[in-house]
């Protein structure tokens, strides 16, 4: 046999060898090319679909929205609500070996405070400081009571980054991101891939699986879909929701979803600017309410979104906690509607809808022109390319703008910016002293049911000015090969990769 | 020779600085404020605010583009704000890509157009000719993101031949790099086909009806001479001058097909740029471009200086 055979088998027998050792990869496709990989600066929804494979948080939100210890162990508040010692998780080291100790959360947190540029400044205002109490316990002191920082904690602001690794880099620390996460960086080609490895030294080596992670960015939801079907992809996010019943008739495949924490609705421009006075809608509430009640948000659910939505008239989808149940969803009274446009002295109110040139929005724009035109409503559709939409929000140059948020797991993250005066995100130009009080309020309390009575109180006074028609909560969709277990949908859109795996 | 060189050379620089401030003008016209795009969904005041003083947007436009053609003519292109990328290496990282996808196209448009151009003006009035014609009339008017998902859903989804898009580096796999961007080539190369295909045909056809090729005939050649190596020739030339001129379609038509495919290459990365007011890019790659197309057309000159002895006077 054998000197000819001899080399044949060892070829064989090498890929055999090869075939058990092949690298278990897992390929995501994503609706966007990320930004920034880097927590302290990073600023967009689909980056914290990255992060949550690369950098580890102090804490976590699970499949309800409660908080679950993940670097930090366990948290407690002082009696005064001003401090909030955490207990850090032992052994645990960042991709390139230093230790994760409470000098390292310390240097994070202060990272995020200081750093030019940084968009965490914003959700840690009022941390005053930070005491490494012992190498695994950290105070945080707040200058005021501030119930939001868990939900910070649990999302970029609680991303630990490699202090020697972000001191080195310096400004340019996220094009080679270093933190202590499932997954360490390999690298990165713009709008191409990013690419992850598993890392060795995770303290929950166990829950990880994959050797390999490839995020590839696509931005057309069909091509995105054609590259699942096609085997170049194991799971993608944001599925179209025409695409869904297909899917769900294809064994090959499954759909994950779940409601999102953020909203869909219609910002309405009642003191932004001048421009709000020279029109009937941004002037009048009866003629927002008859708006409002002109608009059938279950037929707008099933035009636009295929029914993968819950419809919603509050910051927060009717399932959540801080849901004002005394504020139910509204039903279409369009008799009630035409009677308070009577009442207004505008029986046919005209105005322009700005929307960005997604095709949802435009969708949604156009139903909801048609709805409201029996009621009396003369809409105007304005597609406005994104960018620009922003500015003329920022500007108040807009009657009314389709406007969705990606939500955070803090009711205050969908509330504050947009309803206290002044705020960022007020594109309405909505002001109160007294729903200011009642949003500052807020933020102190911690007990659930005191702050489920402020929020109550101030849905009370927001939902009759109506600055914002809130309309539907969208499913986040994910469509994946029926072989991949351990998907689990978590209320913030993102993909946990602890506990994937290939069966 | 020498005093022609300096001439052209010396007309180069003036080009290139005009360009250089329309792009930088042009791009200052775009609706929108680049700190907004850039600071997110928070819009958080304070990261605006820094974003406008790196981005020079609080100061003068003279001064900005200071600034910007400073870093320049040191060789530094700026850094993506998006990704904090130096835009040289994502300029260089994206040429190459393109530069294949095009260089396919356009082999597959020659091999497609050439041969469909002969064969229908030789075959003038029959059946071949018709269904030339047709295919030529199908590649203008099919717009290339539909013929691209059409392609993907077919020999992707249905058939699984291919990927549906992405992109391996030839040095990676070449056989996966050829997978990958036959169809997006195919695409692209279609319209083209069509175009040269036209052209091919009457070209083809006012030759074939010249005295000489007449004479040829009549000196009992075979048909198959008279036309690959008598007609042919001469009926390249107008072609050639069209492909050559094609290429600018080829390069307007990659940003569509690659946005379809997912191709990371110099469309994508404009066309993004822009949507995201990444204005270091933009200008970036705009500014590669130009000079691109400047250099090459000076080429060209001193290709027909060399060429044509009349003008060296």
């Amino acid at each position: 046999m054998s000197h000819r055979l001899t080399p044949w088998l060892a070829a064989c027998l090498l890929a055999v060898a090869s075939v058990a050792q092949a690298q278990t990869h897992l390929r995501v496709g994503l609706a966007e090319d990320p930004d920034v990989l880097d927590p302290t600066l990073a600023r967009t929804f689909v980056g914290r679909i990255v992060f949550a494979a690369l950098c580890d948080k102090l804490i976590d939100i699970d499949e309800k929205l409660n908080i679950v210890p993940q670097l930090a162990t366990s948290w407690d508040w002082s009696a005064d609500s001003k401090a909030l010692t955490m207990k850090l998780r032992p052994g645990v080291t960042f991709h390139d070996g230093e230790k994760l100790d409470a000098a390292a959360v310390k240097f994070n947190l202060e990272r995020h405070k200081t750093m030019p540029g940084s968009n965490r400044r914003g959700e840690l205002a009022p941390l005053a400081g930070v005491d490494v109490v012992d190498p695994l316990t950290v105070k945080l002191n707040l200058s005021a009571p501030f119930s939001p920082l868990l939900a910070a904690l649990a999302d970029r602001a609680g991303m630990m980054v490699s202090p020697k690794a972000a001191q080195a880099a310096g400004a340019s620390f996220g094009s080679k991101p270093v933190c202590s996460g499932p997954y360490r960086f390999v690298e990165r080609v713009a709008q191409d891939r990013i690419v992850f490895e598993r890392f060795d030294g995770y303290w929950n080596k166990a829950a990880v699986s994959f050797d390999k992670i490839t995020y590839t960015p696509i931005v057309d939801a069909t091509v995105r879909l054609a590259n699942l079907k096609s085997g170049q992809f194991d799971i993608i996010e944001r599925v179209a929701s025409s695409d869904i019943e297909k899917l769900q008739a294809d064994k090959r495949f499954k759909v994950a979803r779940i409601t999102e924490i953020g909203y869909q609705g219609i910002t309405i421009n009642i003191g932004k600017s001048e421009q709000a006075q020279k029109n009937p809608l941004g002037r009048d509430a009866r003629v927002r309410e008859a708006f409002e009640l002109a608009i059938d948000r279950q037929g707008l659910a099933q035009v636009v979104m295929d029914n993968e939505a819950t419809v919603g008239n509050q910051w927060v989808a009717p399932s959540n906690a801080y849901y004002a149940k005394a504020y139910p969803v509204p039903k279409r009274d369009i008799a009630r509607a035409k009677a308070l446009l009577k009442e207004a002295g505008v029986p046919n109110p005209s105005f322009t809808l700005m929307t960005p040139t997604t095709s949802d929005a435009q969708r949604l724009a156009l139903v909801v022109q048609a709805m409201t035109r029996e009621a009396g409503f003369d809409v105007k559709i304005q597609a406005t390319e994104f960018a620009t939409s922003l500015n003329l929000a920022d500007k108040g140059d807009f009657d009314a703008y389709v406007l969705a948020w990606s939500g955070r797991a803090d009711p205050d993250g969908n509330a504050f910016s947009f309803h206290a005066c002044k705020q960022p995100l007020n594109y309405s130009g909505y002001c109160s002293p007294e729903t200011d009080a009642l949003l500052n309020q807020s933020r102190t309390l911690r007990d659930p049911a005191e702050r489920r009575k402020a929020y109550e109180q101030i849905a009370a006074r927001v939902l009759k000015e109506r600055p914002i028609v809130y309309l539907y909560h969208r499913n986040w969709l994910w469509a994946y090969n029926t072989k991949l277990a351990g998907v689990r949908s978590v209320p913030d859109g993102l993909l946990r990769v602890q506990g994937l795996k290939m069966q | 020779m020498t005093d022609y060189l300096l001439n052209r050379i010396a007309q180069i620089l003036p080009t290139l600085v005009f360009v250089s401030m329309l792009i930088f003008g042009l791009q200052q016209l775009l609706p929108g404020d680049p700190a907004q795009v850039l600071a997110g969904e928070e819009q958080d005041p304070t990261v605006i605010a820094h974003l406008r003083q790196k981005l020079h947007l609080d100061e003068p436009l003279p001064l900005r583009y200071a600034y910007w053609i400073g870093g320049v003519l040191k060789g530094d292109l700026g850094e993506s704000l998006r990704t904090q990328q130096p835009v040289l290496e994502l300029v260089l990282q994206k040429l190459p890509v393109t530069i294949q996808l095009g260089g396919m196209a356009f082999v597959i448009a020659l091999c497609i157009g050439i041969p469909a151009g002969i064969i229908s003006a030789v075959g003038r009035g029959t059946w071949w000719d018709s269904a030339a014609n047709a295919f030529a009339l199908w590649g203008i008017s099919t717009p290339n993101f539909w013929l691209g998902i059409l392609l993907i859903l077919l020999f992707s989804v249905q058939l699984g031949w291919l990927p549906a898009s992405g992109y391996v580096s030839p040095l990676e796999d070449l056989r996966a790099n050829l997978a990958a961007m036959i169809m997006p080539a195919f695409v692209l190369g279609n319209a083209i086909a069509a175009v040269l295909m036209r052209h091919m045909r009457s070209a083809m056809l006012q030759v074939l009806s010249s005295d000489y090729v007449r004479t040829a005939r009549a000196k009992g050649l075979r048909e198959r001479v008279v036309v690959l190596r008598h007609a042919l020739r001469n009926a390249l030339t107008p072609v050639i001058t069209l492909g050559a001129l094609e290429l600018g379609t080829l390069l307007s038509g990659a940003v569509l097909t690659e946005q379809v495919f997912s191709i990371p290459g110099f469309g994508k990365l404009i066309v993004d740029a822009v949507f995201n007011r990444d204005y270091a890019v933009v200008q970036g790659v705009v500014l590669v471009t130009a000079t691109t197309y400047i250099v090459l057309n000076l080429l060209a000159d001193l290709a027909y200086f060399a060429a044509n002895p009349r003008l060296r006077g």
